[in-house]
């Protein structure tokens, strides 16, 4: 019998909030967290897209300023969101080395990167700091969280891009059911809303061009989807074997009982179009599980408001699921959030262990036309309630590279 | 132009101050930057950095490896104005 992995804390900081009560809330209420950037960028830089999804609450607003000036704005998120889930969770008296960390971002440290390198043109080599080093290596985020909480079970940075968040949290599952940890803090972090990665998407052609109207920009299975708006922020949430949960009286928030991965092994950033990945991921995660396709009735998305990609998904689920589809309430809440990249796949992982625990899909906005070929149940608008007993809901997460986690979260 | 030791002093507090979170006050000529203010090596290294930059002087590795105590480092970076 396999190890029950159970979360007993959430922490986050993302465009709706600082924290995950009043992200949740205002995701509930259907608000968007894109805005028209506070800064000349577009202009100065000519590049053609103004607005992104900026974290609510800043950074110097919540931590001191000296561990601030040590970290990039990415281990910053993801420290803020380590130290509410931590003590969500009770701050539990844990045994160090049966304590884990697994944190991800998609784009790494590129503040810290971009500006070292902006100081060595400008002011020479003994002008870049030494901290830079620390600062931007990818596993950054990862190792200041091992820090923050005296994890020596293992510190560890997967990296998928769009998927990172989501498989940061599906590898600390299997590290507690291999049994080299009894809790494992995990998820993902984003901070890449600089000027170059945002004249870098805008080039890829996979950014919303709607610069006259943010919030209504991301607009996943609407007809009208031209693309994802740009996030940032972070996503956090305590993991423990329920053993270890129950003997010391965890609040629990739910389970997450399925890890299913795959990779597309098709294109470097298109979505392969049969869904034959995400179909694979998905079934990988719910036969991880034992759950039948019966069980599930929520599904969070991936769906970022691209044309291609949200219609593969669509028909990959409803392929998967068959008749059983149409139980299943699709949320698509990167309608709100806008895309944390690296920090997405957890913080709708959070999304759907609430939805499970509060029994309410949160809902999709922007969607005046649905596209004609959706045949899924979309909540649009207004939340929408979730049935009693016991229910099982998937979160899907997908990044450029053809990589693919679902998750499964069931109730408690 | 150059920095009384007093000036010196007192930027280097600032900037001391500004990288670990002490309070300026504490930082005086006397303290060891590892015994007695916790500093690490690469916190060290980047006192030194933002140092070079507010004072004009270039302090090489060398000499920065043998402060001991922050006045060691105002002696060095007084003496090395121009």
């Amino acid at each position: 019998m396999s190890t029950n992995v159970v979360v007993t804390g959430l922490g986050a900081t993302t465009p709706l909030g600082g924290d995950v009560a009043s992200t949740w809330k205002a995701a509930l209420a259907g608000e968007s967290g894109a805005r028209t950037l506070d800064n000349d960028w577009a202009e100065k830089y000519g590049i053609g897209v103004n607005f992104a999804a900026q974290i609510k609450v800043k950074p110097e607003e919540v931590l001191a300023r000296p561990e601030m000036k040590k970290m990039d704005p990415s281990a910053q998120y993801a420290i803020i969101a380590t130290r509410e889930a931590w003590a969500d969770a009770g701050s539990p008296d844990v045994d160090p080395t049966r304590l884990g960390a697994v944190v991800s971002s998609g784009i790494g440290g590129i503040w810290t990167t971009l500006d070292g390198w902006d100081t060595l043109r400008e002011r020479g080599g003994r002008r870049v700091l030494p901290m830079t080093v620390p600062m931007l290596m990818p596993n950054s985020p990862a190792a200041y969280v091992e820090l923050e909480i005296g994890a020596q079970a293992g510190a560890h940075a997967l990296v998928s891009a769009c998927a990172s968040g989501a498989e940061a949290i599906g590898y600390a599952v299997d590290m507690i059911r291999l049994g080299r940890a009894d809790v494992v803090v995990a998820g993902g972090t984003e901070a890449c809303l600089h000027p170059m990665p945002l004249a870098a998407f805008a080039a890829s052609r996979t950014l919303s061009q709607r610069n006259d109207n943010p919030a209504g920009a991301s607009r996943p299975y609407d007809q009208d989807r031209d693309g994802f708006v740009m996030a940032e922020g972070a996503g956090i949430v305590v993991l423990e074997s329920e053993e270890h949960a129950k003997a010391r009286g965890a609040k629990i928030y739910a389970q997450v009982s399925g890890v299913g991965l795959s990779s597309d092994a098709y294109h470097l950033t298109s979505p392969e179009p049969t869904g034959r990945g995400q179909i694979a991921a998905m079934t990988m995660s719910l036969k991880n599980a034992g759950v039948d396709l019966s069980d599930v009735h929520h599904v969070n998305a991936h769906a970022t408001s691209t044309t291609v990609g949200d219609l593969i998904e669509a028909r990959a689920v409803r392929t998967l699921f068959g008749d059983n589809a149409d139980q299943i309430k699709l949320s698509a809440t990167k309608s709100l959030t806008g895309h944390l990249l690296g920090g997405a796949g957890a913080l709708e992982t959070i999304f759907t262990v609430l939805a499970v625990h509060d029994r309410v899909a949160p809902p999709t906005i922007n969607v005046d036309n649905p596209d004609p070929e959706l045949t899924l149940d979309l909540v649009r608008d207004t939340p929408r309630e979730l049935p009693r007993g016991d229910i099982a809901a998937l979160n899907n997460s997908f990044g450029f590279g053809g990589h693919n986690v679902a998750l499964v979260v069931r109730n408690a | 132009m150059a920095y009384t030791e007093q000036e010196v002093l007192a930027g280097l507090a600032e900037i001391v101050a500004e990288e670990t979170g002490l309070a300026v006050e504490t930082v005086t000529a006397d303290k060891s930057f590892v015994d007695d203010l916790d500093i690490d090596s690469l916190s060290i290294m980047t006192i030194v950095t933002h140092a070079e930059d507010k004072f004009e002087v270039t302090i090489p590795d060398e000499a920065a490896k043998d402060f001991n105590t922050v006045g060691d480092a105002v002696n060095f970076i007084v003496g090395a104005q121009g």
